[in-house]
């Protein structure tokens, strides 16, 4: 029977790497998916006789209920701060598993201490309480943050940092208590400290994470919510949970790395919190030579242009303009007008956010390019619609200093016209100036993204 | 007994080791497109836990600790279930969702 933990496995992997490309992604999920249903009922089978079924089947009912009702409501634009907090629930569940399984441990083999049940569970024990509760309180302060909320870290500068280091020797402190103490009482009260110092350390090495890099901890989380699973797999002896748990901490931890390359900065400097920590740079609102424009006008240069460019970031996900961009570029395409899409890598709130949002409202994936393929085509554009996007097209980042130096951007400010649609001058996550807006090529649109890209179809629609 | 331990504690790392690198292995090459539907997929992997809260959800006659305490950790096993099941069926869902759109102008 136990093999069958076998199957599911190889159900994960296969599911994994199917997910890897656009043609068998489908395929992979339902793989991953039929892996996990094998998994449950091989483990009502195996422990049939031992466990209680009502506080099985109340809590899968409870859970999956819960689950459905966030996935079926939960809009595309908000799926960051739900993957998320789903991150946090994974999380927690490993760290109540092993807590379970500590205190049934204990008493099932009448040893007193933690250290005598062999090194494996004395290491993992506490390592999945800790992992797993900064999953937790981690994924809840991400979730905030995405959703628009500005928490402020209490402490500045080094106390910072003091803060989270006597917080870290507080957390092994405990952890070693837990592993040393002879009585249950003490061991039981480490680990309540230990899920308390934890939680602390979650919320508090979260806080100072800028805004404009919720991505990289988004999947950073995703890493850790593994690692726990896999903790927690090393706590019951489980080589299905410390499988699947090591493939999802590792492939998290892949996709955190791609998110720092495209922001050209370490995953240290992300997680130390080196820009958009609140801070606003005090010229971000000096422009010169603004020139604002009308969707009116927009249209009309789109009436001579062969070839056009659209550049979508967070400020469409929030407008909801998705469909409406959909909308104009299919207009502009039976024009005879040529229409593509410049997807940034860390454009939007979590890798890959863009591509889902215009996936959804059926832009054509042959549309969509990614900025290695394009950066060399702006200059040959007539025009680019910047739409809700500001950092990731900041010509600052060429410089050699200056927050953002070094990050790659899409090179629009190479086009012939730039149009970039904002509601305002305000300055993205970086909190800094965007030169792009003062070049003489480029025109602002003062509206909402949903509200200029109507005017815009309806202005198409009316020319000859 | 000791040697069978250190056997057990020997093979359960080599297992870790092992599938960090498949995943390592799994993962590079991934199309930005599919970043965020890879994402909420290997979230909901990461449910797996669940099956780790079954186990310890015990019947009371079974369970070591005896009624009262034995209450307590069919409690923290509860939580474990439904915080798991969250997991899983809402990745899951979700990735089914978006994958969907994939599919439609896929055709």
């Amino acid at each position: 029977m136990t093999y069958l933990y076998l199957l599911a496995t190889l159900l994960f992997v296969f599911g994994i790497k199917r997910l890897t490309s656009v043609k068998t992604c489908a395929q992979g999920n339902r793989l991953s998916e039929a892996g996990m249903l094998l998994a449950i009922v091989t483990t009502l089978l195996i422990y049939n006789g031992s466990i209680s079924w009502w506080v099985v089947i109340a809590g899968l009912l409870v859970g999956g209920g819960i689950g459905a009702i966030i996935a079926k409501k939960t809009p595309t634009t908000q799926m960051p701060e739900m993957v998320a907090a789903l991150n946090g629930f994974g999380g927690v569940a490993s760290a109540l598993v092993a807590m379970a399984d500590l205190l049934q441990n204990t008493a099932l083999k009448g040893e007193a201490s933690l250290s005598m049940m062999g090194t494996v569970l004395a290491i993992a024990t506490p390592a999945t309480i800790l992992i797993g509760m900064v999953t937790l309180t981690g994924s809840f302060v991400a979730f905030f943050k995405l959703g628009g909320k500005k928490i402020v870290h209490p402490l500045k500068g080094s106390a910072r940092h003091y803060a989270h280091a006597a917080l870290g020797l507080a957390a092994i402190g405990c952890s070693v208590w837990m592993v040393f103490t002879g009585s249950h009482v003490s061991m039981a009260i480490a680990v309540i400290l230990l899920a308390l110092i934890a939680s602390a350390l979650g919320v508090l090495l979260t806080l100072p994470i800028g805004g404009a890099d919720m991505p990289v901890v988004v999947s950073l989380l995703n890493s850790y919510s593994g690692v726990a699973g896999a903790a927690a797999g090393f706590v019951i002896n489980n080589p299905l949970l410390i499988v699947a748990g090591a493939l999802v901490g590792t492939s998290g931890l892949i996709l955190t790395q791609i998110m720092c390359k495209a922001m050209n900065r370490s995953l240290g400097n992300v997680l130390l919190g080196g820009i958009g920590d609140d801070t606003v740079a005090k010229d971000a609102k000096d422009y010169k030579s603004i020139k604002a424009t009308t969707p009116e006008e927009v249209a009309m240069l789109l009436d001579g242009a062969t070839s056009v460019v659209f550049v979508p970031g967070y400020g469409l996900a929030v407008a909801q303009a998705q469909h409406t961009i959909r909308e104009l570029g299919e207009l502009l395409i039976k024009r005879g007008v040529t229409v593509r899409y410049a997807i940034h890598p860390v454009a939007g709130r979590m890798p890959g956010h863009m591509n889902v949002l215009l996936a959804e409202s059926d832009v054509p994936y042959d549309q969509l390019f990614e900025m290695d393929q394009i950066n060399g085509d702006f200059k040959n554009t007539d025009v680019v619609i910047v739409v809700g996007a500001n950092d990731v097209v900041n010509p600052a980042a060429r410089e050699d200093t200056g927050p953002i130096a070094g990050m790659p951007i899409l090179n629009v400010d190479e086009a012939r016209t730039c149009v970039v649609i904002k509601r305002s001058l305000a300055p993205g996550y970086a909190g800094i100036r965007n030169p792009l807006f003062d070049l003489p090529n480029t025109l602002m649109v003062f509206l909402d993204a949903k509200e200029a890209l109507e005017g815009m179809v309806k202005e198409v629609k009316e020319l000859k | 007994m000791e040697q069978i331990l250190a056997q057990l504690t020997f093979l359960v790392i080599f297992v870790f080791v092992i599938a960090s690198l498949l995943g390592f292995e799994l993962i590079t090459k991934v199309p930005p497109t599919l970043h965020t539907p890879l994402m909420s997929g290997s979230n909901a992997i990461s449910g797996i836990t669940v099956v780790g809260a079954i186990m310890c959800a015990l019947t009371l006659e079974g369970n070591p600790l005896g009624k009262t305490p034995g209450w307590f950790s069919n409690t923290l096993a509860f939580l474990a279930i439904v915080f798991a099941t969250i997991n899983v069926v809402g990745g899951y869902m979700v990735t089914d969702r978006m994958l969907g759109s994939f599919k439609k102008k896929g055709k």
